[in-house]
Order: C-alpha cells, then sequence, then structure tokens
C-alpha cells in the first residue's frame, strides 16, 4: 500500500512536470495559433543551461533561476528572429519550420556542451527523504518539484481565469479583437507569452535534470507525452492540460511500476521488464485514442475560433 | 503530363536518366557506397512519394507515415526469423497489415481536423514505435537483424545489388505513375476538392470521408511496400524506423521537392539525402582556407545548417523545389 | 396546399441560451419560389444550415418530397436533391471554374471510386458542367482559376454549381451579398429563369429582389415566424413593417 501511494506521488510529479510543459504549448497554441516541436528543444536547453550555470555558481538554486532566465531570453528572442514569421500560415508550415529548428537546436547544444551527456547534482539539503506518512519516506526533491509545479499552475490559473488576457484567450479571442480589447502592442505580447511558455519549458527540463541525464534529445519523446496530454484536455485548455497531465503522469508512472509484476505471471521475469515499459506507454496513446473516439475535440474544448 | 521541353521536364528527365545509371557508374569506378545510397534515395522517395498522396493533393497532414516503413520493415524482419522467406509471402503481409493499420488510424483520425489530425497520426506512430521497443522476441529497442533477403524462388535474387536497386527503381516509377493516374481521376478529383474545401464537397453530396479514407489506405499500403525494401536493404529493422523524426523527415522531403506534383517527393528524397551527404563536405570544403583544420570538425555540425534550411523552404518557397522548376519557365 | 416539396415542423434549435429557430413550422410547395427575409440575427443562416444538414435541430422535423430527412447527412441531402448555395463564397479556390462545377457534377454521376479514366477528360462530366456554367452566364470564364473570378462571379459559380447537382430544391444564402446594382440585375433575371423549373428557398436582404422574384415571403424575427404569405400581404403587415420592413423602406427612400 505505501509503494501504492508513493508510486502515485511519483506520477504526480511525473504528470506536473508534464503539465508545465504542456501548458506553454497549449498557450501558444491557443494565443498564436502556432503548433511548435521546438518546444521541446526548450526544455533540453533549460535542462543544460541548469547544469552550467549551477555548476559556475556553485548554487543549485541560483543555477536554477538563471537557467530559467535563460530559456525564457532564448524563447523570446527565438519568437522574434523566426516564429512570428510563422504565425497566420498553415500547420504544415509550423511542423515543418518548427521540426528545422529541432535540428538546430540539437547541433547547437552537441557544439556548445559536447556528445556527452550532463549531470547535475542536487544541494544536500534536498537530498535526505522526508516521513510524509508514518513508515512513507519520499524524497524531498520530489515534493520540491511537486509544490513548485503547483504554484505555477496556481499563477497560470489566476492568469488565465482572473486577468482579461485570460479571459481572452478562454473566448478564443481572434487577434483583432485581442488588440482592440487589450490596447497593447500585440507582438509584444506574443514575444511575452512564448518566453512564458519557453521559461515553463525550460523550468520542466531544469527539474527534471537531476533525475535524469542530460542529454542531447531529452525533449523529443516527452514533447510528444506533452502534445497527448494537449489532446486528451482540449488544446487551448488550460484546465484541461492540467487534468490531462495528472491523467497521463499517473497512468504512465503507476504502469511502469506495477505491469511488470502483473506480466511475471504470464512472461518470463526478462520479457515482462522489456515489455511493461512499453506497454505502459501504448496505454497512454490508447488513453488518448479513447478520448478523441469519445470526445474529438479532447476532455475540455475551447471554443473555436 | 506534357512532353514539353520546360526546364522542369528536363531536369526530370535527366534525373531519371541519372538515376538509372548509377549501377553503371557505380561497376565502373567500383564504387558500391553510390549504389547503396541511391537505394535508400529511390526506396526514401517512394514513400514521400505515397505520403504526397495524402499530404500534397489529399490535404490531410499525417505526421506518423514512418510508421509504415517499421510496419513493412517488421512484417519481413519477423517473417524471416520465424523461417518464412519467402518474398511472396512477405511483402503480400508488409502491404496488407500496413493496409490495415492504416484502416484504423484513418478510421479514428480522419473524423478529426487541423492540429488534432496531426497530433493523432503522431500519437498512433508513437504506439507502434512503443509497441516495437515492447517486441521482446524480435530484438526489442535493439531491433532485429534480417539474415536472409526475401526470397523471390529464382525469379530475382535481391542479394545482388545491382537487381536489387532496378527492382526498387522499377517500383518507384510503377508507383508515381499509379499515383498521377490516381489523382486526375474521379477518385483525385474527390480528394483535391476535399483537400480545397471538405464543407463544400459534402455539400454538393460527396461523402467525403470514405474517400479520404481509401486515399489514406493507399498511401499506407505503398509505404508498407517501400518498408519491406527498406529492410530488404539494410537487412536489418528497429524501432528507430519509425520514430516519429522519421515521419518529419518524410513531410520534409514532401515539401522540399514539392507538394501535390508527381516528382516532388522523388525530388525532394534525392535533394534531402544528398544535403546530408554533401552538407558536411561543403561546410569543410568553404570553411578550410579560413579555419584551416578546423574544418573538419566544424563539418560534423552539418545540421545546424540543414534545420534553419527547412525554416527558409517554409518561408520562401513553399512549392518546394518544383514549384521553383515550374516558376523557371514563367520567369 | 398542392403537393408540399419541403415541409418544416416545429423546427427548433438553440445555441446556449438563444433560440435560433423557435418551433418555426413552414411548407413549400413544388415549383414555388420562398423568400425568407428578417434583420441580421434572425436565424436565417442557421435556418439553412438545419435544412441543408450541417447543424443538428434541438427539435422538430423536416421533410423532404414526403420523407423524414432530419437525421440525414449533408451529402444524403444533397443526392436526394436538395442544394444550397453558401452566405460567404465556399468554392474550390484552386481550381477552374469549370472544375468546381465538374465536381458537382461528378457527385451526382454514381461513386467516385474510379481510379483511373482522367476525370478532366470526361465528356459525361464537363459537357453537364459546362451546361451548368452557361446557365448563369460563366461560360466564357470555364478555364480562370476561381480565386482570379471577380466576386460577383464567385456568386454566379455557387449557382451553378448548386445547379449541376441536378436539384429538386434550391436553398440559395444571400446569392446578392455585396453585389453591385448591375451584378444583382443579372443575378434577379439568372433566378427569375431558373425559378421557372425548380422550387427555391431564398435568403435575401435585397428587398427589391424578394418583392419581385418572391411567390411567398416569411419573414422570421428572433427565430421566429411572425408572418408568412404572398408579397402583398406582407408589404401590408403592420407588424411586419414596424418589426423589420419599416426602416428598409425608409433605407431604400
Amino acid at each position: 500500500m505505501l509503494l501504492f501511494i508513493e508510486q502515485c506521488l511519483n506520477g504526480l510529479q511525473f504528470g506536473l512536470l508534464l503539465f508545465l510543459l504542456a501548458a506553454g504549448l497549449t498557450l501558444v497554441f491557443g494565443i498564436m495559433d502556432l503548433v511548435n516541436l521546438a518546444h521541446g528543444s526548450l526544455y533540453m536547453l533549460g535542462a543544460y543551461f541548469a547544469a552550467t550555470f549551477a555548476a559556475w555558481t556553485d548554487s543549485f538554486v541560483l543555477g536554477a533561476l538563471l537557467a530559467l532566465a535563460a530559456t525564457l531570453v532564448v524563447g523570446m528572442a527565438l519568437e522574434v528572429v523566426a516564429l512570428r514569421r510563422l504565425y497566420g500560415r498553415d500547420h504544415l508550415d509550423h511542423v515543418l519550420g518548427t521540426f528545422g529548428l529541432i535540428l538546430f537546436f540539437n547541433e547547437l547544444v552537441r557544439l556548445v556542451w559536447g556528445p556527452a551527456g550532463m549531470s547535475l547534482s542536487l544541494p544536500m539539503w534536498l537530498i535526505p527523504p522526508v516521513e510524509i506518512l508514518p513508515g512513507l519516506f519520499y524524497p524531498t526533491y520530489r515534493i520540491a518539484i511537486i509544490l513548485t509545479a503547483l504554484l505555477v499552475a496556481l499563477f497560470l490559473y489566476v492568469l488565465v481565469m482572473r486577468t482579461r488576457l485570460g479571459m481572452l484567450v478562454r473566448a478564443g479571442a481572434s487577434n483583432r479583437e485581442m488588440t482592440g480589447a487589450l490596447g497593447v502592442n500585440i507582438s509584444l505580447l506574443y514575444t511575452l507569452v512564448f518566453g512564458l511558455g519557453a521559461a515553463l519549458a525550460g523550468l520542466a527540463g531544469l527539474m527534471q535534470a537531476p533525475i535524469l541525464t542530460v542529454q542531447i534529445g531529452m525533449g523529443e519523446n516527452i514533447l510528444i507525452l506533452a502534445f497527448v496530454v494537449i489532446i486528451i484536455g482540449g488544446i487551448g485548455s488550460i484546465r484541461g492540460a492540467f487534468i490531462a497531465a495528472i491523467l497521463v503522469g499517473l497512468i504512465d508512472t503507476i504502469g511502469r511500476a506495477f505491469l511488470p509484476d502483473l506480466l511475471r505471471l504470464v512472461l518470463s521475469s526478462r520479457g515482462a521488464s522489456t515489455v511493461a515499459p512499453a506497454m505502459s506507454s501504448m496505454m497512454i496513446y490508447l488513453l488518448m485514442a479513447i478520448v478523441l473516439v469519445l470526445r474529438p475535440e479532447g476532455l475540455f474544448p475551447v471554443s473555436s475560433k | 503530363m506534357t512532353a514539353a521541353l520546360t526546364p522542369r521536364n528536363v531536369v526530370i528527365a535527366v534525373l531519371m536518366l541519372l538515376l538509372a545509371a548509377v549501377p553503371v557508374y557505380a561497376a565502373v569506378t567500383a564504387n558500391t557506397f553510390l549504389v547503396t545510397l541511391f537505394t535508400r534515395v529511390i526506396i526514401l522517395g517512394m514513400a514521400a512519394t505515397s505520403l504526397n498522396l495524402i499530404l500534397g493533393y489529399g490535404g490531410m497532414v499525417s505526421f506518423g507515415h514512418a510508421v509504415y516503413l517499421g510496419i513493412g520493415g517488421y512484417a519481413v524482419g519477423i517473417l524471416a526469423q520465424e523461417g518464412a522467406s519467402s518474398g511472396f509471402v512477405q511483402w503480400p503481409v508488409a502491404i496488407l497489415v500496413s493496409a490495415l493499420f492504416a484502416l484504423l488510424v484513418g478510421a479514428l483520425s480522419l473524423r478529426t481536423r487541423g492540429v488534432y489530425f496531426i497530433m493523432i497520426t503522431l500519437a498512433f506512430a508513437q504506439l507502434v514505435y512503443y509497441f516495437g521497443v515492447g517486441l521482446d522476441r524480435y530484438g526489442a529497442d535493439d531491433g532485429l537483424t534480417i539474415g536472409r533477403r526475401s526470397q523471390f524462388a529464382g525469379l530475382l535474387n535481391l542479394s545482388d545489388r545491382t537487381q536489387f536497386y532496378y527492382l526498387c527503381l522499377a517500383l518507384l516509377v510503377v508507383t508515381i505513375y499509379l499515383i498521377a493516374r490516381l489523382v486526375n481521376s474521379r477518385f483525385g478529383m474527390v480528394i483535391q476538392g476535399a483537400r480545397s474545401n471538405d464543407r463544400r464537397m459534402r455539400a454538393i453530396g460527396f461523402p467525403t470521408f470514405r474517400y479520404r479514407l481509401t486515399a489514406f489506405v493507399i498511401a499506407g499500403a505503398i509505404c508498407g511496400l517501400a518498408g519491406a525494401l527498406l529492410a530488404n536493404h539494410t537487412g536489418f529493422i528497429s524501432p528507430a524506423t519509425m520514430h516519429w523524426t522519421r515521419s518529419g523527415d518524410l513531410i520534409v522531403m514532401v515539401v522540399l521537392g514539392g507538394m501535390a506534383s508527381s516528382f516532388g517527393p522523388l525530388i525532394g528524397a534525392v535533394a534531402l539525402l544528398s544535403l546530408e551527404e554533401a552538407l558536411p563536405v561543403l561546410i569543410r570544403v568553404s570553411a578550410s582556407p579560413m579555419f584551416g583544420d578546423a574544418a573538419v570538425r566544424m563539418a560534423e555540425y552539418w545540421q545546424i545548417v540543414l534545420g534553419p534550411l527547412f525554416l527558409l523552404v517554409v518561408l520562401f518557397a513553399r512549392g518546394g523545389i518544383d514549384g521553383l522548376l515550374a516558376g523557371v519557365r514563367r520567369g | 396546399m398542392a403537393d408540399p416539396l419541403l415541409e418544416i415542423e416545429a423546427l427548433t434549435k438553440r445555441f446556449g441560451g438563444v433560440i435560433a429557430s423557435d418551433a418555426i413550422s413552414l411548407c413549400v410547395p413544388k415549383g414555388e419560389l420562398h423568400a425568407i427575409i428578417g434583420p441580421n440575427g434572425a436565424g436565417k443562416t442557421t435556418l439553412i444550415g438545419q435544412l441543408a444538414g450541417e447543424i443538428a435541430p434541438d427539435g422538430g422535423r423536416i421533410r423532404f418530397e414526403g420523407r423524414d430527412v432530419t437525421a440525414l447527412s449533408v451529402d444524403r441531402r444533397s443526392q436526394l436533391g436538395l442544394a444550397r448555395s453558401f452566405q460567404i463564397t465556399s468554392l474550390f479556390l484552386d481550381f477552374t471554374a469549370l472544375d468546381n462545377v465538374a465536381l458537382a457534377v461528378q457527385a451526382h454521376a454514381g461513386h467516385s471510386f474510379r481510379f483511373w479514366r482522367n476525370a478532366r477528360r470526361e465528356v459525361e462530366l464537363r459537357t453537364p458542367a459546362r451546361a451548368a456554367l452557361a446557365r448563369v452566364g460563366l461560360a466564357a470564364r470555364e478555364d480562370v482559376i476561381v480565386s482570379n473570378l471577380s466576386h460577383g462571379e464567385h456568386r454566379q459559380l455557387e449557382i451553378a454549381m448548386a445547379l449541376a447537382t441536378t436539384p429538386r430544391m434550391l436553398l440559395l444564402d444571400e446569392p446578392m451579398a455585396g453585389m453591385g446594382p448591375d451584378e444583382s440585375a443579372r443575378m434577379v433575371k439568372t433566378l427569375r429563369e431558373l425559378k421557372r423549373g425548380l422550387t427555391i428557398l431564398l435568403i435575401e436582404h435585397d428587398m427589391e429582389a424578394v418583392f419581385a422574384l418572391a411567390d411567398r415571403i416569411t419573414v422570421l424575427v428572433y427565430g421566429r415566424i411572425i408572418a408568412s404569405g404572398p408579397p402583398e400581404a406582407i408589404r401590408a403587415n403592420a407588424e411586419v413593417r414596424q418589426a423589420y420592413l419599416g426602416e428598409q423602406e425608409d433605407r431604400h427612400g
């Protein structure tokens, strides 16, 4: 039972990370109607920046903050230099253009940081596990991830539910309507929104960095999961992304944790350990297929434009 | 398809002649690498041609087309491992399983539009990718080595590089011709009409779903055959063949070459794979006067040039190479 | 009423709290040109959408030639002979005018699982398509890519495509929207010719055209029918004048 609770917490933590990634994607899609495959590259950059800055400053927190700022800047620069030229073009153009950017960023990272991965080690104070329930010890760092991500989710909730920008986003407003209603420089607003999305991806990447190795292409498979999340949740919906992210995180983690034992009943032990991760990954896509059959616009469809 | 002597037709004719001459040139110069490279170009050109049917003509942005390369490849690999090495069994199975999977994916995804369609096709491809990763008996993540090429009972010997090359080239030409017929037929008019304005198609009385689904299945089946060829070519199949970035490559080929053009995807495959070979050389040669030995290292990072190139194609050459060639005549 | 072609019975549609169709009942006999008028937001396009099958009603029935078509898909209704034109031009912009109409012909010439013969060389598609183009006065423009045609020509082409489906009834959604006086006059002439052989449901803002063409007129306000009858009766109807026509008449001087 304790093991189950622990795995649920792991699932929650993974789901919240996915949410950070998905929130940026869905914001950028909801507001600028842009499909950004290079979002995973920003996640990767966040991790690389954090590993580098933490090494320079000798402080995890300082490194993380600098990495966050750096991904924000890279994101805004990317929007100004390249992506704003893709607004208003069809989705195929977005797919192709940002696919090219993935190659660019992967190679750039290889050029700057080299082909070998990096690792980011945690400061002492984040390492010891905490007893959160009698007999259940849980790593402090994972708790920190959960709390940070929840804070970000709260911030996004306030942004979307309580500000005029958020109301317009929820209403699926067009560019012209937005400019009229907000009276702001729309292209600056877009740059800021994109920067925010980039920073969220960077945050997800840097928080994941101490758990996994930091390596080239680390953003590619998780990006697809983030896409699955926003499809299940309904593209453009932050609330949908939140719920779907946690759902996907739980299924993935619990599947990985418990499927091997179940499969061992029918398969050899080695077979079970190869097949189980693949099966839990497949379960997510099956969930998506089922949601789409029942609700083609996702669980929380945003009113269309 | 008129036989006028336009720059575009000349380029296509020259390209086809060059492709036909590759094994001859390779035999003369004893350069087997060239045959290997262009066999790959031709097979991927065939896959891109099949994608063009739905992407270019049908407007369906399928982001999971490489999955059929994988399915076709695994059909060959798995059957070979289980002792069924006859091509008369392997290839029809490759085509049939691909078609069935396309039917399933199409039936679910064609109900949706726009970015949902892109993402769903992508997600189904990932599903199969992970299925491949979980195929413990067939090499899982590491893939499956195919010891014996598809057997055609004395008719053909696929282990012979040249025979295999010409077989691939013949199948490519047949594919291009069949699709060119198809898109100008009544059926082709329907899928092109649905690309242009699906709502209007239904208003004038077309149940477009079944036609689009049929096109989706045809494209999947052809790509499944390309997958069977690819597995024979490399003697190996692994989940990496159907990674989503491979699907991205196929889209790049179609757009780079020219959407909704008969030879566009082949031109795109030639261009992309040639670029992959030529860019490192180009960088090394152009950078060496200034950077000396460092140029060799710089050439390793050729993708830093290739990536932004895609963006430039999207922004400034939306018609692809074929569009540029067609424009030469007018300009 | 003799021989009703289209019968609408208590058709109801809500969008959130807004009632777009409020228990609309209407009967269009064969051969009639029936106009529906009403201020913006009266639910005219929503009504056409439900008749064509794009919008599912919340309640009520639609019968065409005595057959209940309420649950049929858009393409099935087209196959039965119910053709529509769109208020906002909806054409195949990257095709030629003739290709547009030929597609409409093809839709009603059996199934299209024909993979081999070049459809652009099929006489049985091209000839009727040319005839439909000629009927709306676009014969000389058949090889022009549609995106290069003028707005007025787009509207003509809309009609030609509806015609090419050999319909029993036309649903025309503001065929004269955005037209200049010359173009409008030509369209009125076209519609008058079509009227001879076809039953037409016409939505139009151009009151001159409506009163010149219609056999009967239905006035829709906030999704509800407030009057229905021959043009003279509608012109004389006090409620209509107050709700709608008054302002229009003023504008026309």
